[in-house]
């Protein structure tokens, strides 16, 4: 009997453990809703009726606010505030900047990791020791530095300026795919060579694509990382016309009149902040979660 | 094809030992190509500014005129700086808070989730607030926490107590800021601890089992010890990303009431872009740096200390 149930906890453990599980999801979960809930809302209406669990008079006005779809008298028929955001611009600066940031940072990873895994050179161990040190600088100590030569080569409210100093070198990203160099049998590359085939030729027509899960991994995870960059762009952007979404969002809240904000197209934007990740998620949500894992196993 | 049968035995392998040696000098080559952008990335975006950012540290730059020596003067400032000496407070109050609660949560998470349930759908969920930004997590609870409309405090009032200035009372704004980092985070960590439960063998507990241990002493005498790797990793990352705390408080307090939640990294940033006094900001992040450092070896000491513990 014991050994039949070996592992399973005792009946009033269970309940008590599938209690707290069940409080984690909803305390989870819980703004997620509440963000949608309030974004379908008219923000007047909100005021009379702040405690309802559905949208308070459905409307689709905040979307349509801060997409810049819904004209001033409507805007403020809904109680909308002077403050708007028109949010697809700022929407298609942050494709750009994570887009390429997260492009480059990744394939560049991926051309060291082969250097440091498949080729064997005087100073190897050296240079890689030198660069893994790296992991060790929290951001703080470079983030100043980092804004004045960027100030200095004239880079400021440029999309070179936001990408730039994260896009050559990434060393979790070198090491996590050496890792995975290391760990792949190197025969059919060998059998390429026999071949004639030159090595540079074998990286991408043999390596790269195998490493293609891998690769994949450190794209999802690092687009998510740049989308959410709010620290970085602060400093450097100061133009709309390279502002990410966390910028237009943070600005669009600390506009908001502080009597009255227009709480549903706060959250209408947020949300449309937060979807790409969530749909993402959607896609590649198993990859993140496992991923995620060997992230801390580093 | 006779040619091939009738070689020496010894031929082959020196013929691709040469072919070898051939190969390495190709190697070396274009190792130094493949490397140049990342090479290039090290020493210009992190090795260069970290080196630039000891020299700011003791200038005074204004960022309009070139950099002036100092000597020690802005460390002298700041050690008779009140403010300073405030926001380490504030700091070291998120720290312990965030941290405490982070671990608790995630530790607790994690076992019950190992115990529980293999669905990979409640640890999707759990990773949830991990994808969205701190921006919208600070406006998204900014909203769950106001005073006259956030659902938190009309819940409070329907049960009949006062309504709270979560994000405006000086005693809660600090408490209120780590427990949205917490909820930002945790769910991060217990993946974490979730995949260390993964590399433990089930075997272990049966072996408990048999010896008749209950599931608390097994907890403490199996779970924590053989975690303690990765619960060190765990920290080190959790302490490190409270002291740099920055995004949530710009943008639900702004350091206030009254600077009741001005964190370091807030009064850093306010003195170089607020006051464009590059100098003495370059100070506090040094110093911040050297802490994060020491605390950081300290972690991986009792770490080192704990794996001797074991053998």
């Amino acid at each position: 009997m014991s050994v039949r149930t070996k592992r399973r906890l005792p009946n009033v453990g269970r309940i008590l453990a599938i209690g707290y599980l069940a409080i984690v999801v909803i305390i989870t979960l819980f703004p997620f809703y509440w963000m949608l809930r309030t974004a379908f809302s008219d923000n007047y209406a909100l005021l009379g009726n702040p405690a309802s669990l559905l949208p308070v008079d459905f409307t689709w006005g905040p979307f349509q606010r801060v997409l810049g779809l819904q004209s001033v008298e409507d805007a403020r028929a809904e109680g909308g505030s002077g403050a708007s955001v028109e949010l697809a611009s700022y929407l298609r600066n942050s494709i750009i900047y994570a887009g390429i940031a997260t492009f480059c940072q990744v394939f560049f990873a991926a051309l060291a990791a082969y250097a440091f895994s498949r080729l064997h050179w005087k100073g190897r161990d050296l240079i890689f020791g030198i660069l893994f040190t790296a992991l060790m600088i929290p951001g703080i100590l470079t983030l100043l530095p980092n804004f004045v030569l960027i100030k200095d080569l004239g880079l400021l409210n440029s999309f070179a300026g936001l990408i730039l100093p994260g896009a050559f070198f990434s060393a979790f990203n070198i090491f996590f795919l050496r890792q995975f160099f290391l760990g792949q049998s190197t025969e059919i590359e060998e059998a390429a060579m026999l071949d004639g085939a030159s090595r540079l030729r074998i990286f991408f027509r043999i390596s790269l694509p195998l490493a293609s899960g891998p690769l994949t991994t450190l794209s999802v995870l690092g687009f998510i990382t740049y989308w959410n960059d709010y620290f970085w762009p602060l400093l450097v952007s100061s133009d709309e016309s390279t502002q990410p979404l966390t910028l237009a969002l943070a600005v669009f809240k600390q506009s908001s009149p502080q009597a009255q904000p227009d709480w549903a197209g706060l959250m209408a934007a947020a949300l449309l902040a937060a979807l790409p990740m969530l749909i993402m998620f959607g896609f590649f949500g198993k990859r993140i979660v496992n991923s995620l894992g060997f992230s801390g196993l580093k | 094809m006779s040619s091939v049968k009738t070689s020496p035995v010894g031929a082959p392998p020196r013929r691709s030992k040469r072919r070898a040696t051939a190969a390495r000098v190709g190697d070396a080559r274009l190792a130094w190509i493949l490397i140049a952008p990342s090479v290039l990335g090290f020493l210009v975006f992190a090795a260069y500014p970290a080196i630039r950012g000891v020299y700011l540290s003791f200038t005074d730059y204004r960022v309009l005129s070139a950099p002036e020596w100092v000597g020690l003067k802005n460390f002298q400032e700041l050690m008779g700086d009140d403010k300073f000496w405030g926001s380490l407070g504030v700091t070291i109050q998120f720290v312990i808070l965030t941290v405490a609660l982070t671990m608790i949560v995630s530790i607790a998470s994690a076992v019950i989730l190992h115990r529980v349930t293999s669905s990979t759908l409640i640890r999707s969920i759990v990773i949830l607030p991990f994808l969205i930004s701190n921006v919208v997590a600070a406006v998204v609870w900014s909203w769950m926490l106001d005073r006259q409309l956030g659902i938190v405090n009309i819940a409070l009032e329907a049960l009949g107590n006062d309504s709270i200035g979560f994000l405006s009372d000086r005693g809660w704004v600090v408490p209120t800021l780590a427990v949205i980092t917490v909820w930002k985070t945790a769910g991060y960590t217990t993946i974490l601890v979730f995949a260390g439960l993964q590399t433990i063998p089930p075997q272990i507990y049966e072996a408990g089992k048999l010896d008749g241990a209950s599931e608390v002493a097994m907890f403490r005498r199996l779970t924590l010890p053989l975690l303690r790797p990765i619960l060190a990793m765990v920290l080190v990352l959790t302490v490190i990303g409270a002291f740099q705390v920055f995004d949530i408080v710009q943008v639900s307090t702004k350091g206030g009431p009254a600077n009741a939640s001005l964190v370091l990294q807030m009064y850093i940033y306010d003195k170089a872009f607020g006051q464009f006094d590059f100098g003495y900001a370059s100070a506090m992040s040094l110093v911040l740096f050297v802490m994060l450092i020491v605390i950081s070896f300290a972690q991986m000491r009792l770490l080192r200390a704990s794996e001797s513990d074991q053998n």
